[in-house]
């Protein structure tokens, strides 16, 4: 007699499949047909007045389907827009890369320090990510404004080196701090759920053996905490590759991302069609990544 | 030892400032009696007061809320069926449908839900913001009960249909209580989530309709002021507020 387990419904239970279809459902109308029309619409040209233009059919009444490759050709036609994506890769990687040298000692402080006190510590870090993205990001358009206490700290500084005043709003860095900032949490809440698995007998052993602390980091943590470290880069690096508030409210002309872009083409210029193409381009980055991260960390995953 | 340990937590307390201060400086700032957002002039509620009279704000408020409470619902019985179906059936299709949305960046599902509802012929308003609230609160919905559930024993569902229960019954007694801390912490999520939410709504909003951060998106834009300031905080103090009462009366729910 086969057991009656959940995983292997009896006949009585088959009902539970139907429980499944509402979200499907849901999710096949409001999400991946969306995506199948954003696909499409990239094919498509802009309307006379912005929008979508009809795809088939002329105004005088004879068939004809009206599509094109023209926006896909415009993404590669100037070095502007791959530029832009090569400009927003390397600003996700290096917000990326931050988290990392950020989260990393928060992570491990946690998962090393007595049990009672981890839930109020891990609290502690998830609690600035429930406040409001963007009050997270007005924050810092105090602190980099050119009147707060920071900028004017640091001119005074440059003024005693003799170097010229500079304002840190609406540059680059204010745009890079503020990703690190907002995202800090997804690298910190997958790397503490790594490190406090790992087992604390091999760091006696190894210090048994005589590994000073640095060989027992570098050997034992740190090869150990990968699957953590691949998990939370994969949390930041795809929202950060797709933000545009940030760079729009501190970045100025110069730290724009590509997101602003499809942004811009959607609500001021109204040129759907390239739009549609530049945000396939993104999902194409963001699935890339993806894929490129999970077979690294798989091949890490064999060598041990 | 203690020398790393020192080493440790003092590296781990600089990040904590770094999560920290800019927050305090938002509060401190917020009772600052000056237009100013740099020197200390003096205490004053000014600013929260000012709030109270902004008509545009309170209304985005009140969208907010509503909303949120609709989405949330509407995305806890959705998603708690599908963190179910997730852990019962092993269909490719569904842990697909319900980890994507997550996995994407936001923009894309504003921008092609944007064009869905054009296509429609649909007026972008609440109804289109509370759906598209939904879509993407369900995955997170589902992700938490799925993981409840692996923690429930399955041989007591069975034990209860072997002694006659009916399936509804047995859902009702034995797997919904079980599930609740899972299904609760979803609903949290899905509500923060919702009331957070600016990247999609900006897209799908339309002219008419505002919500919280919409408004304080304008109003960051136009100029920063102590207004700002006020409503950051009170926003930071209700959310303070909902997590300790969660914590209070369902132990547990915030831990998975």
């Amino acid at each position: 007699m086969k057991p009656n387990t959940a995983r292997n419904v009896g006949s009585g239970d088959r009902w539970k499949r139907l429980l499944a279809l509402p979200p499907m459902g849901y999710l096949l109308i409001f999400f991946a047909i969306p995506t199948l029309i954003m696909l499409f619409a990239s094919f498509r040209y802009a309307g006379e007045y912005g929008g979508l233009a009809p795809w088939y059919g002329n105004e005088d009444g004879s068939l004809s389907i009206n599509l094109t490759l023209e926006n896909w050709q415009r993404l590669f036609e100037t070095d502007l827009y791959l530029r832009l994506f090569l400009k927003s890769i390397m600003y996700a990687l290096l917000a990326t890369l931050l988290c990392i040298l950020l989260g990393y000692p928060l992570a491990l402080m946690i998962a090393r320090s007595p049990k009672k006190h981890r839930d109020l510590l891990l609290l502690l870090v998830i609690l600035p990510f429930w406040s409001n993205f963007l009050v997270r990001i007005y924050a810092w358009m105090i602190i980099f404004s050119p009147s707060g206490a920071l900028t004017r700290m640091m001119n005074v500084l440059l003024a005693t080196v003799g170097l010229a005043p500079v304002s840190l709003m609406y540059s680059s860095t204010a745009v890079i701090v503020c990703l690190v900032y907002v995202h800090l949490p997804f690298m910190v809440l997958p790397l503490y759920a790594n490190l406090e698995k790992h087992n604390p007998a091999l760091l006696a052993a190894a210090q048994d053996l005589g590994a000073n602390r640095w060989r027992r980091f570098w050997d034992i943590t740190w090869p150990l905490s990968l699957p953590g470290v691949y998990a939370g880069a994969i949390l930041v690096f795809i929202p950060v590759l797709g933000t545009f508030a940030i760079p729009d409210l501190l970045g100025g002309t110069d730290g724009i991302m590509i997101a602003n872009v499809i942004k811009q083409q959607f609500v001021e210029s109204r040129d759907w069609p390239f739009g549609s193409v530049l945000s396939m381009a993104l999902t194409a980055a963001a699935v890339l990544v993806v894929l490129l991260s999970a077979k690294m960390g798989t091949r890490r995953g064999t060598l041990r | 030892m203690k020398h790393k340990n020192l080493a440790l937590i003092l590296a781990a307390g600089a990040v904590f400032t770094f999560l920290y201060l800019p927050l305090v400086i938002v509060v401190v700032y917020s009772l600052n009696d000056s237009k100013l957002n740099a020197e200390w002039v003096g205490f004053t509620w000014k600013w929260y007061d000012q709030l109270f009279h902004n008509r545009a704000l309170l209304t985005a408020a009140r969208n907010s809320l509503m909303i949120a409470a609709i989405s949330a619902g509407a995305a806890t019985v959705l998603g708690t069926l599908a963190g179910m179906g997730m852990y019962h059936y092993r269909l490719k299709v569904l842990p697909a449908l319900v980890l994507t949305p997550i996995a994407m960046p936001d923009i894309l599902m504003g921008v092609s839900l944007l064009l869905f509802f054009i296509m429609l012929n649909m007026s972008l308003g609440l109804i289109s913001i509370v759906l598209a609230h939904i879509t993407f609160c369900i995955g997170f919905v589902a992700v938490s009960v799925r993981a409840r559930m692996s923690g429930i024993d399955p041989s007591l569902s069975e034990a209860a249909r072997d002694l006659g229960a009916s399936p509804w019954h047995c859902f009702q007694k034995i797997t919904l209580p079980l599930l609740a801390p899972g299904i609760l912490a979803g609903a949290l999520m899905a509500f923060t989530l919702s009331i957070d939410d600016f990247v999609i709504t900006f897209f799908v909003a339309g002219v008419g309709s505002s919500t919280l951060p919409l408004q304080i998106y304008s109003m960051v834009k136009i100029a920063v002021t102590p207004e700002v300031n006020a409503i950051s905080t009170l926003l930071m103090v209700l959310t303070l507020i909902l997590i300790t009462l969660t914590a209070r009366l369902f132990p547990g729910a915030l831990r998975s």
